[in-house]
């Protein structure tokens, strides 16, 4: 599983790194000598990102932002993928979770005491984050175990016509009453012709939550053909 | 076949309809018509047959036409045969569906999207299943085989995109409506990366779909010589109207190349791309979809044309339910009517006086499930 945490150290680093280089102290950040005519070295702070600069650089607001982008620019290189929940959301225009920002400052049991701000940003970031997954793996024939290069997006762009509010139902087919699982794993066997998902697979899990998230202000309607 | 009608009816038709017309006519109108009618003759140097009644209509003196068919495949989205078969079959099922009409269609259109990702491999398939067609094949070219060379492969199997011609008194012009802005060089992709970003409907970073200046200024040309009264039919890939952006359901100049075809009587659009039963007028322009013979299109959220009639809801435990071909009959008058011939469904015939009335007249038969 991708994780979202490597996209949030990069934003303090380079908010410190900028901070610092900017600031008055920007000296401070040079880990290599400070003599004269030795280059100087900028580390990153993941410990293993850094460049070189010819001791005379001047030390300017401008520089430190020549080097803080230089920074970022060689760790995304070496961190591709990084991005990729922005990438997803441009391509595939993921519908955002609900909006919790007015519950901050209230209180909310044993868990949190108060809900803080923070709160809030961990809550939008962990669901849209396996949403955005799902939406990957909707769209891949690959990621989906198909033999034949079909994903779902080729009958159900957007989602469209995979009505989840629908679910649980009874399916004549399928002999049994199914949940909206069991007619995806209908679809992955017969028209993506791959090998059904566990029901704990994490890109079963990731495409229930895609499909449902795509369908947000929908009444639910279970049972309904 | 067209009705033959003997010297006796059609006189005393034209003199029916020119009495009935006159009643409708004040002094200034009538001059206006008469005017009109005998400039319109001498400048297609018509003559007169001296029992005739019609001031109207003399320029129609041209040879009557006669009704014909032309059937469509469209929308077949090939892999590889070793990649995936089922596509492969389901074009191969078209190709028998055609050639089993009888009689046999002047033409086959194919629609555009041969190929799903633009590989050479995929057309020459495509292009091999084809040739076993009967009738002579018209090709139109789609986004999901231009995109990975820009039309390379493509015109070098089947000739120019862009192209008109004239059958039993129509005059047909085959488009390429899939161009789109630049959105790759940018972005640093390569062929395969663009083309795949086409070959998603719902892929937001690609660009919309347009004609192209270039094309509308060909088109102008192309149509200077056509009479305003001769049917005309065109063929796009995508419909040639706004209908849902989102997908593409759209061709951003679709306006300004509506308006180049709005001297015409009767225009008829015949579109791919939608994978479903859609049905379109403006004003002078009656629009039609296709079917796909690899999978269906849901109906788009929003933007449906008020005409349309929606096919029923794929069943999905049903594999080629909401696929399939179909023809269109050309009246003599030049208007159409679209045949859906849905595969293990009721073929759906969209008359042509259903759009003519808008919808009051010969309304196809409403589904019993609709798109969620």
């Amino acid at each position: 599983m991708r994780k979202t945490i490597a996209v949030g150290v990069t934003c303090i680093a380079v908010g410190a790194l900028g901070a610092a280089l900017l600031g008055s102290r920007a000296t401070a950040v040079g880990t290599g000598s400070g003599a004269a005519g030795k280059p100087l070295e900028v580390l990153l702070c993941d410990g293993q990102t850094k460049v070189q600069l010819a001791a005379d650089t001047p030390r300017t607001p401008e520089e430190g932002r020549k080097v803080a982008d230089e920074l970022m620019a060689k760790w995304r290189a070496n961190n591709p993928g990084t991005d990729w929940i922005d990438e997803e959301q441009e391509k595939h225009g993921i519908v955002p979770p609900a909006d919790n920002s007015d519950l901050v400052g209230h209180a909310a049991g044993q868990v949190y005491g108060r809900i803080a701000p923070a709160d809030v940003v961990v809550w939008q970031r962990e669901t849209l984050a396996m949403v955005t997954r799902g939406s990957e793996v909707f769209h891949s024939g690959d990621q989906l175990g198909s033999t034949i290069g079909v994903s779902c997006d080729m009958c159900h762009p957007n989602a469209a016509n995979t009505h989840p509010e629908t679910y649980p139902k009874y399916q004549v087919q399928l002999g049994r009453t199914a949940l909206l699982r069991d007619m995806i794993n209908w679809c992955i066997e017969h028209p993506v012709r791959g090998p059904k998902l566990a029901d704990d697979d994490p890109r079963m899990r990731a495409l229930e939550a895609y499909i449902l998230a795509q369908r947000k202000g929908t009444p639910l309607n279970y049972g309904r053909r | 076949m067209a009705r033959r009608i003997d010297p006796e009816t059609r006189y005393y038709a034209e003199r029916d309809e020119l009495f009935r017309a006159l009643r409708h006519l004040d002094r200034r109108d009538f001059f206006k018509v008469a005017a009109a009618a005998a400039g319109a003759a001498l400048a297609s140097g018509v003559r007169f047959h001296p029992t005739s009644f019609s001031i109207v209509r003399v320029a129609d003196a041209a040879p009557a036409r006669e009704a014909f068919s032309f059937a469509y495949i469209s929308d077949s989205h090939l892999y590889n045969r070793t990649v995936n078969d089922r596509f492969v079959n389901s074009l191969m099922r078209a190709v028998d569906d055609v050639n089993r009409l009888d009689p046999q269609p002047d033409f086959v259109l194919y629609g555009g999207d041969l190929a799903q990702l633009g590989q050479p491999e995929e057309l020459e398939l495509g292009a091999q299943i084809l040739r076993s067609l009967k009738a002579p094949v018209r090709m139109m070219v789609g986004e999901h085989d231009w995109f990975l060379d820009l039309g390379e492969k493509w015109r070098s199997l089947f000739g120019q995109e862009t192209y008109s011609f004239d059958h039993k008194g129509v005059h047909f012009v085959v488009l390429q409506s899939v161009n789109e802005k630049d959105f790759w060089t940018a972005r640093r992709m390569t062929p395969m990366e663009r083309m795949k970003t086409v070959a998603g409907l719902d892929n937001a970073v690609q660009s919309r779909f347009e004609v192209g200046e270039p094309q509308r200024e060909w088109l102008e040309r192309d149509l200077q010589a056509v009479s305003n009264d001769t049917p005309v039919i065109v063929f796009s890939h995508s419909p040639l109207y706004h209908y849902y952006e989102p997908w593409n359901f759209w061709t951003v100049d679709a306006p300004e190349v509506q308006a180049i075809l709005k001297r015409f009587r009767h225009v008829t659009v015949i579109h791919g791309h939608t994978h479903q039963l859609v049905t379109n007028r403006i004003g002078n322009i009656f629009f039609h979809g296709m079917l796909s013979t690899a999978w269906p299109w849901p109906y788009a959220p929003e933007g449906m044309p008020a005409l349309t009639v929606q096919m029923n809801r794929p069943d999905p435990f049903d594999p080629h339910d909401g696929c399939g071909d179909g023809r269109v009959i050309v009246h003599p008058d030049g208007l159409v009517d679209k045949i859906y011939d849905l595969w293990n469904r009721n073929p759906v015939q969209v008359r042509s006086t259903y759009l003519a009335s808008n919808g009051r007249q010969d309304r196809p038969p409403a589904p019993n499930l609709q798109s969620f």
